[in-house]
Formats: structure tokens, sequence, C-alpha cells
């Protein structure tokens, strides 16, 4: 078993795994969120990981106590999560929802009905914008909390 | 955040000078681009922001916050949701569904493709500027420490 305890070198190998995944969805031909992965995975929470050790420290703490409640946890909500997989289509089942609901239409309509040659785009900003405002209604929820818990700076000589 | 890096170290200091007008490029082409290649809004802006956050961690908070203004962020922030808002609003007042891109212009495929342009635009805006109050926020309280 591997353990780490210089947390600078973690933030390092979760970079190189966001990479790995995101060379994982360009060989399943999905380029956009192997772009994402890319810049978010890699780019900007390595950043924020970064910024979050130069408040904290480098080196984990070494605990002589070892509990059992957090392996137990992580088991039970791994085993949950491997459970509900097993009620997934199977790779490329022609008669799964992905492909017998509106996918279908998107892909022979959008050329006619969006005109754009990135389907994914199509998708996204046309058919579901309305789900990609709520995506960046919650990005800006995010900055505001983020705003209210950690921006607040008392201003010298202003009330 | 710690003091910014000593001048000594200069290989750092120009590749990240060199690096990062090509980055900020880069993230305007997925954004403009992205309805023909891979990439949009989200992306484009997570790349921009990626730029500021290198100039910040080599040249030091203080002169990336020179540029990236907590004034600034928040009304680019805003502005993207509204520009989102607005371009649905606009939609709705011309007499389609919310959102509904087809009668922003006088050709639907045009209009779907202003529309697309506009919330791109808008998504960008505000993912790279909340991408930077999270990450200032973060940097700066190490600076008052």
């Amino acid at each position: 078993m591997i353990r780490l305890r210089n947390l600078f070198a973690v933030v390092m190998l979760f970079g190189i795994y966001s990479f790995l995944t995101a060379s994982l969805f360009v060989t399943l031909n999905a380029v956009d969120v192997a772009f994402t992965e890319a810049a978010v995975g890699a780019g900007i929470s390595t950043f924020l990981m970064l910024s979050t050790l130069a408040l904290t420290v480098r080196r984990e703490k070494v605990r002589r106590k070892r509990t059992a409640i957090p392996l137990l946890v992580v088991t039970i909500i791994g085993a949950t999560l491997v459970y509900g997989t097993f009620d997934m289509p199977h790779f490329s089942d022609p008669s799964a929802p992905l492909h017998s609901h509106v996918a279908r239409h998107y892909i022979e309509a959008s050329a006619d009905e969006v005109g754009v040659p990135n389907l994914v785009t199509a998708v996204l900003a046309s058919y579901r914008g309305y789900d990609t405002l709520g995506e960046v209604t919650v990005i800006f929820t995010a900055g505001i909390g983020v705003l209210v818990l950690l921006g607040y700076r008392k201003r010298s000589g202003k009330p | 955040m710690r003091p910014p890096i000593q001048p000594h170290n200069l290989v750092l200091r120009i590749s990240a000078k060199m690096l990062i007008p090509p980055i900020l490029m880069f993230a305007l082409y997925v954004l403009f681009h992205g309805e023909t290649g891979p990439g949009g809004g989200f992306q484009a802006g997570v790349i921009f922001a990626a730029a500021i956050f290198l100039y910040a961690l080599v040249f030091g908070i203080g002169l990336a916050r020179a540029v990236a203004t907590e004034r600034l962020l928040r009304v680019l922030a805003s502005l993207g949701m509204l520009l989102y808002v607005g371009v649905g609003l606009a939609s709705l007042f011309a007499g389609a569904n919310f959102l509904d891109y087809d009668v922003l212009a006088q050709e639907r495929l045009e209009g779907q493709h202003l529309g697309i342009f506009l919330t791109e635009l808008s998504i960008g805006m505000t993912v790279s500027a909340v991408m930077m109050i999270i990450f200032f926020a973060f940097a700066e309280r190490g600076v008052r420490r």
C-alpha cells in the first residue's frame, strides 16, 4: 500500500489522474468532456488545492490512533455506488434510454434546427439552454457563497 | 499565499510571461470556436481564469489584483448571469418560449447562432469571474495573515 504524507505530491498526483481521465474521455470520443476534465480537474482544482496548501501545512499529521468508522463509511458508500451501476444499461446497448429518447432527434435534426457543427454545443446551449442556465446559476451561487464566507475584508478607515 | 517568487527565479518568470498571452488567446478561441470545435463558454472561462492564476502565482497576488479587481470580478459575474437571462427574456418578448433563439434574428438559424454566441459569452464571463473570485478569496487570506 502506498501512503503519501507530502500533500504537495498528492495534489500533483491528482492532477496527473485528471489528465489520465481526460485522455480516457478522448478515447471514448467525448472530446468536450475531456476538455472540461483537463481544464477543471487538472487546472483549476490543482490551483485551488495549492492555494489551500499555502494556507495550511504541506505534510499530513501522523495519527497514532486508527479508527474504523471512515473505512466503514467509505465501504458502504462504495458498495452502494457499485450496486447502483448494476441497473445501468450495458455499454453501447442499442435499447438504452440514451439511444431511444431525444438523442436520435438531436443527432438527426440539429443541423436543420440549430445549424451548429458541434452537436454538444447545440444540445448544451440551445436544446438544453434552460439546464445550462441552471448550471451557471449554481456556479454564480457558489461564487457568492465563497465571497460571503471568505471574501469579507475590513476596510481600514471607512465604516 | 506565499510571497511572490524571488527575482532570481528567472526561468519561471520568463516562461510564465511567454505562456500567459497564448493561454488568454486560446481561451478566447475556445469561447468563439465552441460552435465548430470542442469547448465552449465553460471551458473558455476556466482557461481564462487559469491564465490569471498563473500570473498571480508567479508575479504575486497584488499585481494580479491590479487587473482583476474585486469590483470588476463581481460586475463580470453578475453581468454574465444577466446577459444569459436577458437572452431568454428577449426571446420571450419576441413571442417565443424562454431561451428559444429562433426569433432573435430575421433568419431562424441566424437567431440560433446569435443566441448560442451570447449564451456562451455569458457562461464564459460568469465562470471565469467566479473562478477568480474563489481563487482570490483563498489566496488573499494567506496574504493578510
